[in-house]
């Protein structure tokens, strides 16, 4: 079978046969690299998991200076992220290109309104002292070494927000391309898996919420 | 196909073009001069080290400069050379061929790869150059952390290396999942290709744990967080935890590309079928997945609790029993067959006995209450040469000469090649065997100064550090000069049955012509006559 | 031409059917915190937001329309943090069985304890 064929679309790389072997690969490879992800997060889950063993009074006192509100909001805001990133996809399957772009738009505003939110309560942390490790000057919770509470805290939601800030760069390349008509419901692929990488965001935010802000 | 073709040595032509290249072999070329230049400069290292070490108390260098020999020559070793060496240099090249791929599944993030292991490499030297590090490879707290080396210049370049490492993962993955020939089943592919989908599941599950592992050691340094350090509540022994998650099975993403590579020279040079190619390609797997239940073992003396000292120690015997398995079947793959002696295979059959005496030993190591007399001796040393030299370096040796002729179309000098090897093996045995004597007499590791009564021993493995030395620096210059005046080679010159023999060497840019028909088993000896071209 | 099979595309209403279920856990998760169970509301709690993972995988993330191979990826990973947090436990939460040994005697049976004050039961000598 020749692969010069008048009707090989320009997007199939040279290497692959069909459309569907590159899609399949391009989806395979993000899952991977979500693997990869996991893992990284999952390290600090473990410090968590060990840390809170050991010190569950202490949790329960530091996590009260968390504010729950907050939380809440940011977790719905980055579910609703979700749905838009979902349906942004969805409308580009169907080839209804505004749609998909108004929607990829909306995932990149609850985005931002994620990191005013996380602004406003690392701010507020950094002004009563509730800092991470050696920084750490807030006398208010009961317990031994409370700072350890802090810094994980710091570490799982500052690794997050990183990756929030990664998605939206990744986000904002692909509405570029969007709008520059680089996509249809032929081939969307970049989409999809920009879509993956922000739910994956997301999934490590449903996993951060209940263990940092809900203690018990 | 005709006489005159352009390879992929030459065509496309110019610097942009390799620069740019998203050409595996390529890619795979650029990976091999980089990982046998930090070999030298690990090498370096060693041979300083083994000066040092020729006496007691000072020889060449103070406490301090020694600390950092052995400390860099660890982390050259294991993170600029021997994780990358065989997949990124030797599997780049061989993989798609071996599949009857144009390429890999992403030849862009292929290029990324290797971009990111310069980048790495760059942190790695800067840390050098501006003090270096003094902590041991392992990077442990709480020196680690207190250290006023260049730590975090170093470890930020280890972490870097990482994501090199994993986008290889993530490519191999794919393209043996997708990028097969039509014809070539899971269970008709060579045996190599499952060496490295097992090494590339471990890359990718286990090195982004080394690199949250670094991350949180950079803030303990930076910010203090204290969850290592014990005056603010923390635990050093976690940092071990963490550290040796990604570590142990970093050790089989060394070892598991080698035991493919043996997998193909022991067929090819015994000119006979592989002894039990499903017990094999599942024990690459059983391997890959055992190793990450495992790390503790290297923690039986740091304070961790009983049940989990008793519990690493069960799984370790565990885990060599694929190892095992294999090298029976290798050992069963040679019986009755006909076998020629050239530089593979030399090297093949110094791998099997080497490969022995460092897996054995593993096992001693994992007994709970041996390990106790053992840990921190230079048998643990002598031991994890033996794997990672005796097993890996020896591997690699034997698929570099294998595969020289498909990359270079030239011969190397066999004579020189078995000359060099000889040397390599003595110099290999009289340097490290010398060491398990040492630490069963109670000669501890990372010592700059030593009892009198060690020093005969200490000497003698000097002395044989020189000869495996020569051994390389004759390696090296047979190889240079093959690339000039060698014998040019046919497609085919041992005789093999795997596809990337079908090609030119060297191959052209795009691989094959047409599509390969898979029309036999890739150890079919028994079916096929194939003569050497 | 391209295979469109392959391209489940999910009607709207599932898509937003899951956001109001993610939506109605994320109350429950709140409210449940406010109750206290001891030591439940840690595994309600992470129950909870597995069963809200599973969502975003299973339909925003499209695992179970795809082929087996990704949903096994990720399962993968989840099995192997849980590997990688259970074994580091068996060391941090039994460190202290050390205690147990050195601090009882060291055989029951000798008889030096029999002339020893009763509270020396540690098996040191006073």
């Amino acid at each position: 079978m020749s692969d010069h064929a008048a009707n090989r679309p320009e997007f199939l790389a040279h290497h692959f046969s069909t459309v569907e072997q590159q899609r399949d690969s391009a989806k395979l490879g993000m899952w991977i690299f979500l693997l990869t992800e996991i893992l990284l997060f999952g390290g600090l889950f473990c410090a968590y998991s060990v840390y809170r063993a050991w010190h569950p009074d202490m949790f329960y006192n530091a996590h009260k200076f968390l504010n729950v509100q907050l939380g809440t909001l940011n977790t719905v805001v980055l579910i609703t992220s979700s749905l838009t990133m979902a349906l942004s996809i969805r409308f580009i399957q169907v080839n209804d290109k505004k749609k998909a772009i108004l929607f990829l738009v909306s995932t990149l505003i609850f985005a931002s309104i994620f990191l005013i939110v996380k602004y406003f309560e690392y701010s507020h942390k950094f002004h009563l002292g509730q800092l991470p490790g050696k920084y750490y000057t807030f006398n208010g919770v009961e317990g031994s070494n409370p700072h350890i509470f802090f810094s994980i805290y710091f570490a799982m939601t500052g690794l997050h927000g990183i990756h929030i800030i990664a998605g939206m760069i990744v986000l904002v390349w692909v509405l570029v391309k969007m709008i520059n008509n680089n996509f249809s419901a032929e081939y969307y692929t970049p989409v999809e898996m920009a879509g993956l990488y922000w739910h994956l965001v997301d999934l490590v935010w449903i996993y951060l919420f209940p263990l940092l802000y809900l203690i018990g | 196909m005709s006489e005159t073709y352009e390879s992929y040595l030459t065509y496309p032509k110019g610097i942009k073009s390799w620069l740019f290249t998203l050409d595996h072999k390529r890619i795979g070329l650029m990976y091999l001069f980089a990982v046998m230049f930090f070999f030298f400069i690990g090498g370096v290292f060693a041979i300083l080290i083994r000066l040092e070490l020729l006496t007691p108390a000072e020889t060449i260098v103070g406490a301090d400069t020694y600390n950092q020999f052995f400390t860099l020559h660890g982390a050259i070793m294991i993170f600029l050379f021997i994780i990358p060496a065989i997949p990124a240099a030797l599997g780049n090249f061989v993989l798609p061929l071996m599949l009857g791929a144009k390429d890999v599944a992403f030849p862009k993030l292929n290029l990324a790869s290797f971009y990111v292991y310069v980048f790495g490499s760059l942190f790695a030297i800067y840390s050098i150059i501006t003090g270096a590090v003094d902590t041991g490879w392992t990077f442990y707290t709480p020196y680690s952390t207190e250290s006023t080396t260049s730590v975090i210049s170093m470890t930020l370049g280890v972490f870097i290396l990482g994501f090199s490492s994993i986008f290889t993962g993530i490519n191999f993955i794919v393209t043996v999942h997708k990028l097969r020939a039509p014809g070539m089943t899971w269970f008709n592919q060579p045996l190599f290709i499952w060496g490295l989908y097992a090494t590339a599941i471990i890359q990718v599950l286990a090195t982004p744990v080394l690199a949250i592992t670094l991350v949180l050691l950079i803030l303990e340094r930076t910010l203090g967080i204290g969850i290592f350090d014990p005056a603010m509540g923390g635990d050093p022994v976690l940092y071990q935890h963490f550290f040796w998650f990604y570590s142990h099975p970093a050790v089989y993403i060394m070892i598991l590309p080698g035991m493919g590579i043996i997998s193909e020279t022991i067929t090819v040079f015994s000119r006979k079928k592989i002894f039990g190619y499903k017990a094999i390609a599942f024990s690459s797997l059983a391997i890959a997945f055992v190793s990450f239940l495992v790390w503790g073992h290297h923690m039986f003396t740091s304070g961790q609790s009983e049940i989990a000292a008793m519990i690493f120690s069960f799984l370790t015997f565990l885990v060599g029993i694929p190892s095992g398995i294999k090298t029976f079947n290798w050992l069963a793959t040679m019986y009755k067959g006909q076998i020629s002696l050239e530089a593979p295979m030399i090297y093949t059959l110094s791998f099997l006995f080497l490969f022995t005496i460092g897996g054995l030993t593993g096992i001693f190591l994992g007994a709970l209450a041996l390990d106790v007399h053992l840990h921190d001796t230079y048998f643990v040393v002598a031991h994890f040469h033996y794997v990672m030299v005796g097993g890996t370096v020896m591997a690699f040796l034997a698929g570099l000469h294998y595969w020289w002729p498909k990359i270079w179309g030239r011969m190397y000098n066999e004579r020189l090649a078995q000359i060099s090897a000889f040397l390599v093996f003595i110099g290999f045995n009289v340097t490290f065997f010398t060491q398990f004597i040492l630490g069963t007499q109670g000669m501890p590791r990372r010592y700059y100064n030593y009892l009198d009564q060690y020093q005969p021993l200490h000497a003698f493995s000097s002395f044989g550090s020189w000869i495996m030395a020569a051994g390389f620096l004759l390696m090296g210059y047979y190889m240079i000069h093959s690339l000039f005046k060698g014998k040019k080679a046919g497609k085919n010159p041992w005789g093999a049955l795997t596809l990337e023999w079908t090609t030119p060497s060297p191959p052209p840019h795009h691989n094959f012509d047409e599509i390969p028909k898979i029309e036999h088993g890739p150890y079919d000896y028994d079916k096929i006559l194939v003569e050497r071209d | 031409m391209s295979e469109k099979h392959k391209e489940h595309i999910l009607p709207l209403k599932v898509y937003l059917g899951v956001a109001a279920a993610l939506m109605f856990l994320t109350a429950i998760t709140v409210a449940v915190s406010f109750v206290d169970l001891g030591g439940w509301n840690a595994l309600v709690a992470v129950g909870i937001a597995t069963f809200k993972a599973l969502l975003v995988a299973l339909f925003f993330m499209h695992l179970l329309y795809d082929k087996k191979i990704n949903l096994f990826v990720f399962s993968i990973s989840l099995i192997m943090v849980g590997v990688f947090i259970t074994l580091t436990m068996f060391d941090t939460l039994r460190r202290a069985d050390l205690y147990d040994i050195t601090d009882g005697p060291i055989n029951k049976n000798a008889k030096m304890y029999e002339n020893m004050p009763v509270d020396s039961t540690a098996g040191e000598h006073h």
